[in-house]
């Protein structure tokens, strides 16, 4: 009941929403704004199930790739940085550069070492993406409480039992947030590298539509590529709800007063 | 205790020698000529004006910090860093426990850099939890816990380490008075029941009377041990009945003429 109340809370917008556009649209005859219904017609043909195989998979699978890269090295790049000081400091004013150079950018000159193809737009992602988890793991490694370095050198606890027992969990929240920005960052990157390179996904399907006056296929690849988006963010949120758990407990628990 | 030990090696010999000891940050010369050593077993407090030092001590004597002049030793061998046998409890029991792992791997963690084998780690913690009253709390998170409660897991994870000596850094400033006094209890009982040595440093001098076998009192600037006072109160101890003799109301007021007397040269 509970659940199906907090279902009902989130959708009932995006419904009455969706409805507007159904009756708006319903009788549409400009070429650029068919009507819902067609779009929707559209996509149940292009989606169910070819169009997934052949667009979405591959997109997925270079986004995954290109992340997973970009969390791993985000992640262990933060952690050296985060613990040795004069290292961090050093590399400061490169990493503020770096990151504030939007990746788009990037594509060209990533494209002339890669070609068009899947290197090139896995490269692309990772590139981008490690920045935010870049930051926030050496935001979150700076982070940890110095009565805990304490307690890890009077125990004499090893350096690997100190990162996976005291830094990771300790930044893990930060890292997380990080993580989360970096998927969305992901998913742009994804359809602009489809969008300029070749062998297809849906950013390449999207643009292709609308350059072949497939309207009603370029509003699918738009909504198919939000989908997408949504339901990444909505299984990266379940993934961290459990992976943290703790963290989500320990603030509902000082928040509620004691 | 006694001050100028003898040589530290050897059976009979203190757990804990304090030889020359002095810190200075910088040109501010913190304490200086400090000498004394606690036997095995010993329950010493540590008692001074905010400022003076005492935690710096306590670093000194843990080895997380170098002392500027003079030696530690302990159990024969010269601390340099934190000794095998040495568990500290931290004052800020919030910030001293992790709040993503539950209560009991809280105290098996040190273990397992320890090198002690995952089965014995659960018997280690559990006992120690059980020794300080929480065996049914090993799967709680410390944050789900009391103040008072927390403290205790800092407790039970030094105490599962088997250490000789267990120093605290003001183990109670931040609980109420009758938690403070259950904790107070619970220290004196463990150091009889597993013979451990306690070094712990306070601001209250009721406390330090209470708890030790011998007070010891730092003050001046930079600061010196100013005496040090065997505690001849009748044992077990009794938060009523020890606070009602006339003897705790002698040596509390000795105690505090001490700390407050201005320096004065005693060498």
């Amino acid at each position: 009941m509970r659940i199906l109340q907090r279902i009902a809370w989130e959708i009932w917008l995006p419904l009455v929403l969706v409805a507007a556009w159904w009756i708006v649209s319903a009788n549409s005859t400009d070429t650029y704004f068919p009507s819902l219904h067609a779009i929707l017609d559209r996509s149940r043909e292009l989606w169910f199930w070819e169009g997934t195989r052949e667009d979405v998979l591959p997109s997925l699978r270079r986004l995954a790739i290109g992340y997973l890269i970009a969390c791993v090295v985000g992640v262990l790049a933060g952690l050296v940085l985060g613990s040795v000081h004069w290292l961090s400091n050093a590399s400061r004013p490169y990493i503020e550069f770096l990151r504030s150079t939007p990746g788009i950018a990037l594509m060209p000159l990533v494209s002339l070492v890669f070609g068009l193809g899947d290197s090139f737009k896995i490269v692309t992602i990772a590139l981008v993406c490690c920045w935010p988890v870049l930051l926030n793991t050496i935001d979150g490694v700076h982070g940890v409480e110095p009565q805990l370095s304490d307690v890890a050198r009077s125990y004499r606890m090893t350096t690997a039992d100190r990162v996976r027992f005291i830094l990771l969990p300790s930044a893990a929240p930060q890292i997380f947030a990080g993580a989360r920005t970096a998927l969305a960052i992901g998913v742009i990157a994804m359809t602009a590298t489809e969008m300029i390179g070749i062998g297809g996904g849906l950013g390449f399907f999207t643009l292709n539509a609308s350059t072949s006056f497939d309207y009603t296929g370029l509003w699918s690849g738009i909504i198919a590529l939000g989908v997408v988006g949504y339901i990444l963010n909505k299984l990266f949120a379940l993934v961290e709800r459990r992976l943290i758990a703790w963290h989500y407990g320990l603030m509902a628990h000082s928040q509620g007063g004691n | 205790m006694t001050q100028h030990p003898a040589t530290p090696a050897g059976p009979g010999a203190p757990l804990i020698s304090v030889r020359g000891l002095g810190h200075a940050y910088g040109p501010r010369q913190i304490f200086q000529d400090l000498d004394f050593s606690v036997e095995k077993g010993e329950f010493v407090c540590i008692v001074g004006p905010s400022g003076v030092g005492k935690t710096t001590l306590l670093g000194c004597l843990t080895g997380l910090q170098r002392p500027t002049d003079g030696t530690v030793h302990f159990d024969g061998e010269l601390v340099k860093g934190t000794p095998q046998g040495l568990a500290i409890v931290f004052q800020d029991y919030s910030r001293s426990l992790m709040p993503w792992l539950s209560v009991r791997d809280n105290v098996a963690l040190p273990l397992r850099s320890a090198g002690v084998g995952k089965k014995e780690r659960i018997v280690r913690s559990a006992e120690a939890l059980a020794e300080v009253g929480l065996a049914d709390f090993l799967d709680s998170y410390p944050w789900q816990l009391s103040g008072g409660m927390q403290q205790r897991v800092a407790i039970a994870r030094a105490l599962a380490f088997n250490p000789k000596a267990i120093v605290m850094d003001e183990p109670f400033a931040s609980v109420d008075a009758q938690t403070r006094a259950d904790l107070e209890d619970l220290v004196l009982k463990v150091r009889d029941e597993l013979g451990i040595a306690v070094m712990l440093v306070t601001h209250d001098i009721d406390e330090a009377v209470y708890l030790a076998d011998t007070v010891l009192v730092l003050s001046g600037k930079p600061a010196t041990v100013k005496a040090l006072i065997p505690v001849d109160l009748p044992t077990p101890r009794d938060q009523l009945g020890t606070k009602a003799e006339p003897r705790f109301a002698e040596l509390r007021s000795e105690i505090y003429t001490y700390i407050k007397k201005p320096a004065v040269a005693t060498a």
